[in-house]
């Protein structure tokens, strides 16, 4: 009997789903920069190891619902001329039962959660590294009070210190979130929430705002760059400096500028302004990113930024200050130079 | 046994449990306003004692005259009880005044609420002074509507009786209009032990 | 009589009085219709701000729309699903099958029931002005406190949302007083709660659920309308007040919301499967008090929504754990419909095509909810496309699929037309195939870091192939709905008429005819057990044999009575529209609308109430006739 190309549909896509299953397994998508698979810090891993005994358990109870339900279908298909058949309303044993195995089923899953999360909020050791985290409209503010350091948008860590993050929010809700560290916590006005992470292993992870707070939500980025231990003093070391004197003259029109315009009213460079509505610009030239972890910090980026702030990033607070060609070539030069 | 059912079956408004569908659809209506005054009064307690300036409740609530207007209010659900009773024997000269009073008492507390809120205004709390500010006005007023809309209902119902169009076979109308006074009553019993009674 | 005289066949009538009898029906079932294509109609709307959103989505670094759009877009498409397609077309089931499978004539409170629809109506209105206002909402469907303050949304963008909601509310609360009334109260003879269908039994743990949650979001609306009108401190941080005040008054609404989203499709499902597998419910008891117990515990687990907060260890746990509770009701019921098509003679219509989508999709998408339910596991979930994975295949992959099993399946008895069911299964197998093709991705997107919420995203994340993929699947989304169109539009016109039972049914409602007259039932029937019909049709299989129906009495249905329309309802709805809509006009029509309000309120009340002389109370409202001495004699 000739099958109907509709009646051929279901095994057409029961083997594509298989097929697209399958490739997702072993598919370098899950190293992308910002997986929530391959955890770099100890509540990471907490967290993955729960996920994945999770995960292994949900395929195996819908593999095997879901096969159920096609098994019914095809053993039970109406053949013409059957019977009416028996009117089964029930079976108290088998209700009972299998409501008892979900039950265990999500035992199992409850069982290494509640640890777990006792664990991972733990207050932190009196050795973690304190880091003050303000997440404020479009951007972060990193703020290292004991080691008197104040930067925006990249989070310099070291490797195997745990690190005490304590979380504010002047504004309104947002969330801070770096995938590969795990440990989403939001910062919420009028209260200060804190997280514990130990990153461990060297690299670069790129974070991101996670609860919708206006905008420019989707550019509230940000970048955790984790040092080995020496290679992490040697930044601190750095940014501990005063801010360093330009000599290009460029550079130098460029502080001139900064000094006499309304910038010094948001920003800090240490020793030449004190403004606290941006981001602090003392270190501005040892970022790798600019805008949040949006564009690349290059001086081509910087001047269209300085000329147009809301063209790069829709609503962002600071205004287009009337900077144009020399001028804000010369600001970029001068912010480029502050290493 | 079957005549009594198609007795009862022949009112439209009575359903198979032998209630009347407007009564049971005024319990369901009640159920709701316990999660909306519930709500509010959930947001009363969470912020109580957090306004960072005054002036605060200890500082400003006159218990004594509140105490005075609550009493007012129960006395009105004690005249609807007796309006109810009047209505249902047909009595309607005394359902008129029962009516009528209840519909005053109420409004009598309503007077007490607004003295108290200007008396506050004046007091330097508004709903924008404090959290203590916004959730009392918000919740009291909300329930002083409440209050209101009831009087309204009342009045309502005493017009038709002037009209000579209430009688006992509306009995069941004034019953629901009851159930929603007395349930207006309870609310303020906890509102007031709640924000007044308890420091 | 004046109230038949529209719908007798072959009576002509001219276009206005047509427009006047849909404007003034309290008709149940046709109030049923206005719900229904309402419902679609926004479901086109909300799902064209879908495309457009999976258009900007498609390429890293999308220019199709700007943030502020995106922001827009979002909002609306969540706001629009949710309170505009999918309650409303839950609300089109309630309407017009309740009635019927319970035996009944009509609502308890039909006038109420038309309030309730144009209030809908308003509300809907309210809303999309805020289109042609320029100033659409754009802080999501769940609008968190304080970005919604007047300092962080200055426009009247949030205002339109809050009083649309309002309205909305208002709406699905009458509805929920009136349908609790008529499925307890309003059941023919013999019909205990346990013989109700469990559609019936799912649509009262429904309206339950409406009655006792949209409280909640009423006062969390009121409180930010106070703030922003009044400049109270309920949400405002400077005062003092912790934004999460929103969030726990939000989701103490918003959890029993989803299962009011939800139950109504499981009611359907349980209503389809047994017909078409030719057996009863597997466990129906069970199936019962799950969704009881899943209504009840629904009101317990609303932190879930809240894991990322800092609420602290004790009450993330507690969550955790009742949100683990509530899965076992819900799994529980998966095996209960499976268990119903095993041993039995599977007929496979569209409407079952459906039914058997819903089970599979909703599967998968409670296992992902139980993945959530742990909260490590969802702090690298939660606002992620995960999440947004998850509630879409139990939104849609769940309630849409079952709605629309309950569209093929009911369409006959409701328009006297089948539907094509060639089309109908292609209809099913093109929306499965972009559903998942569309969704499926988004669980990627979501375990590789894509926060929800973003007009766009970096080049270099590894997000660009599956987001292509996605908005491929959305538009065969698209071309399945119109598949779907297609088929309404040619069996309008040329379809088979429907017999009173195309199915072999097992409910009331396949005992009149197809579409039911204005009365529904000649003669109250009178119900012996669960699937009456069925038993009456062929025995319960355990021993009682097929019953022959009793010869039809002569009933003289000319003279039954049933409610007569009125304007008061589309009246009221108007002066309540006036009257929220002046909060963004002026303080006189707020005054003025509120003035008439109560003014229409009082005409409503009074417009069945009796002179003095008249010895028989007919009540507030007039209900129609039930009871076996109704017919014909009165």
């Amino acid at each position: 009997m000739r099958k109907s190309l509709l009646s051929r549909i279901p095994t057409a896509l029961l083997l594509l789903t298989v097929a697209l299953l399958l490739s997702s397994c072993g598919s370098s998508m899950w190293d992308s920069p910002m997986t929530t698979v391959r955890p770099k810090s100890e509540f990471g891993r907490i967290t993955h190891e729960i996920f994945m005994l999770i995960s292994w358990w949900t395929l195996g109870i819908g593999i095997a619902v879901e096969a159920g339900l096609l098994w019914v279908c095809f053993r039970y298909r109406e053949k013409p001329g059957a019977p009416i058949p028996k009117q089964v309303h029930g079976h108290t044993l088998l209700e009972v039962s299998w409501t008892i195995v979900f039950a265990l089923i999500l035992l199992i899953f409850a069982i290494p959660t509640i640890p777990a999360i006792f664990k991972t909020q733990e207050a932190p050791a009196a050795t973690a590294l304190r880091v003050d985290v303000s997440g404020r409209q479009w951007w972060w503010e990193f703020k290292y009070p004991d080691l008197k350091v104040v930067t925006a948008n990249e989070l310099h860590l070291p490797a195997g210190q745990t690190v005490a993050f304590n979380l504010h929010a002047p504004d309104v809700i947002h969330s801070f979130w770096t995938p590969q560290l795990g440990g989403k916590r939001d910062v919420v006005p009028g209260r200060v929430n804190r997280v514990t992470l130990m990153p461990d292993e060297t690299g670069e992870y790129p974070g991101q705002c996670a609860e919708y707070c206006g905008t420019s939500h989707a550019n509230m980025r940000f970048r955790v760059i984790v040092h080995t231990k020496a290679d992490f003093e040697k930044w601190v070391a750095a940014q501990q400096r005063p801010p360093v004197q330009p000599t290009d003259p460029l550079a130098q029109k460029g502080q001139d500028l900064f000094s006499q315009s309304a910038c010094v009213g948001c920003h800090t460079i240490a020793g030449i302004s004190g403004g606290v509505l941006g981001p602090n610009l003392t270190h501005f030239g040892s970022r790798k990113t600019m805008g949040a972890n949006l564009l690349a910090n290059t001086p081509e980026n910087l001047a269209k930024w300085i000329e147009n702030p809301g063209h790069m990033k829709p609503g962002v607070l600071m205004p287009d200050l009337g900077m144009r060609g020399e001028q804000s070539k010369a600001l970029a030069a001068y912010l480029l130079s502050l290493k | 046994m079957a005549a009594e059912h198609a007795a009862v079956a022949h009112d439209p408004n009575i359903g198979c449990t032998g209630l009347d569908h407007r009564k049971m659809g005024m319990w369901a209506f009640l159920g709701s306003e316990c999660m909306f005054f519930g709500s509010l009064i959930g947001t009363y307690l969470a912020y109580k004692g957090k306004s960072i300036n005054g002036p605060g409740p200890h500082e400003i609530l006159n218990i004594p005259l509140t105490s005075l207007s609550a009493f007012v209010l129960l006395m009105s659900s004690l005249l609807m009880v007796l309006a109810l009773a009047a209505v249902q024997r047909n009595d309607m000269k005394w359902g008129k005044i029962w009516l009528f009073m209840t519909a005053l008492f109420g409004a009598g507390f309503v007077g007490f609420q607004v003295y108290e809120f200007t008396h506050f205004v004046k007091l330097g709390l508004t709903l924008q002074t404090n959290l203590f500010g916004s959730t009392f006005f918000v919740l009291t007023g909300f329930h002083g509507a409440h209050v209101t809309g009831g009087v309204i209902w009342l009045l309502s119902l005493w017009v038709l009786a002037l009209r000579g169009r209430l009688g006992a076979q509306d009995s069941l109308k004034v019953e629901i209009c009851g159930l929603y006074w007395h349930f207006v009553d309870i609310v303020w019993i906890a509102i007031f032990t709640l924000i007044y009674l308890i420091p | 009589m004046a109230t038949h005289a529209a719908y007798m066949a072959g009576t002509k009538l001219s276009a206005g009085s047509v427009l006047w009898s849909w404007i003034t029906t309290v008709d149940h079932k046709r109030i049923g219709q206005l719900y229904g294509v309402s419902a679609f109609f926004f479901f086109l709307v909300g799902g064209i701000e879908a495309l457009i959103m999976r258009l900007q989505l498609a390429q890293p670094d999308g220019t199709l729309v700007g943030a502020q759009r995106f922001n827009e877009l979002f909002t609306m498409h969540g706001t629009t699903m949710v309170f505009l397609a999918i309650m409303p077309l839950g609300a089109a089931f309630f309407n017009y099958m309740i009635p019927l499978l319970i035996g009944a004539r009509d609502v308890a409170f039909p006038r109420l029931n038309a309030l309730s629809y144009w209030v809908f109506f308003s509300g809907a209105l309210l809303l999309h002005l805020s289109f042609l206002a320029g100033a659409v909402p754009d802080a999501g469907w769940f609008g968190y406190a304080n970005l919604t303050s007047v300092q962080f949304s200055p426009t009247h963008s949030i205002d339109f949302w809050m009083l649309g909601l309002q309205v909305l509310g208002i709406s699905s609360l009458m509805a929920g007083f009136n349908f609790i009334v008529t499925i307890i109260n309003m059941r023919a003879p013999g019909m205990t709660l346990m013989r109700m269908p469990l559609f019936v039994w799912m649509s009262l743990v429904v309206q339950f659920l409406v009655v006792l949650a949209f409280p909640a979001i009423t006062v969390a609306l009121i409180l930010l309308m106070f703030d922003r009108f009044f400049g109270t401190l309920f949400y405002a941080p400077a005062g003092g007040a912790d934004p999460l005040l929103w969030q726990h008054l939000f989701w103490i609404f918003g959890h029993p919301e989803v299962y009011i989203l939800i139950l109504p499709a499981m009611g359907i499902v349980s209503e389809v499967l047994p017909t078409f597998s030719r057996k009863p419910l597997f466990g129906a008891p069970v199936v019962i008090y799950s969704g009881i117990m899943i209504g009840f515990f629904g009101f317990g687990v609303w932190s879930h929504h809240m894991f990322s907060v800092g609420m602290g260890p004790v009450a993330d746990s507690a969550f955790s754990i009742a949100t683990m509770l509530i899965a076992v009701p819900t799994g529980v019921k998966i095996l209960n419909w499976i268990a119903t098509l095993w041993g039995g003679r599977v007929q496979f219509s569209s409407a079952l095509y459906f039914s058997l989508g819903f089970i599979a999709m909703f599967t998968l998408g409670g296992l992902s909810g139980v993945m959530h339910s742990s909260p490590p596991v969802d702090l690298q979930q939660t606002d992620s496309y995960f999440v947004v994975a998850h509630f879409h295949y139990v939104l849609f992959g769940g309630s849409i699929f079952g709605l629309f099993s309950g569209v093929y399946y009911w369409w006959p008895k409701m328009f006297g037309k089948l539907l094509d069911e060639r089309l109908g299964k292609v209809h099913f197998w093109l929306m499965m195939i972009g559903f998942n093709v569309t969704f499926f991705p988004m669980h990627f997107l979501g375990l590789i870091g894509m926060p929800r919420r973003i007009y766009t995203y970096a080049p270099d994340l590894g997000w660009n192939f599956w987001n292509m993929v996605s908005t491929m699947g959305a538009f065969v989304i698209m071309l399945s709905f119109l598949v779907f169109i297609w088929n309404v539009i040619a069996t309008t016109r040329s379809g088979a008429p429907a017999p009173a039972d195309p199915w072999d049914g097992r409910t009331l409602e396949w005992t009149i005819p197809s579409p039911p007259p204005v009365y529904n039932f000649a003669t109250e029937p009178v119900v012996h057990a669960r699937d009456d019909f069925w038993v009456q049709k062929h025995g319960d299989g355990h021993g009682t044999p097929p019953r022959k129906g009793a010869p039809a009495a002569h009933v003289d249905t000319a003279s039954i009575h049933m409610p007569p329309p009125s304007y008061w309802p589309i009246l009221l709805a108007g002066a309540l529209f006036v009257m929220f809509s002046g909060a963004l006009v002026s303080i006189y029509q707020v005054v003025g609308g509120g003035l008439l309000t109560l003014y229409c309120m009082i005409r409503f009340m009074l417009e069945y109430h009796h002179g003095h002389d008249v010895g028989h109370d007919v009540g507030h409202d007039v209900g129609p006739d039930v009871g076996p001495a109704a017919g014909g004699h009165r």
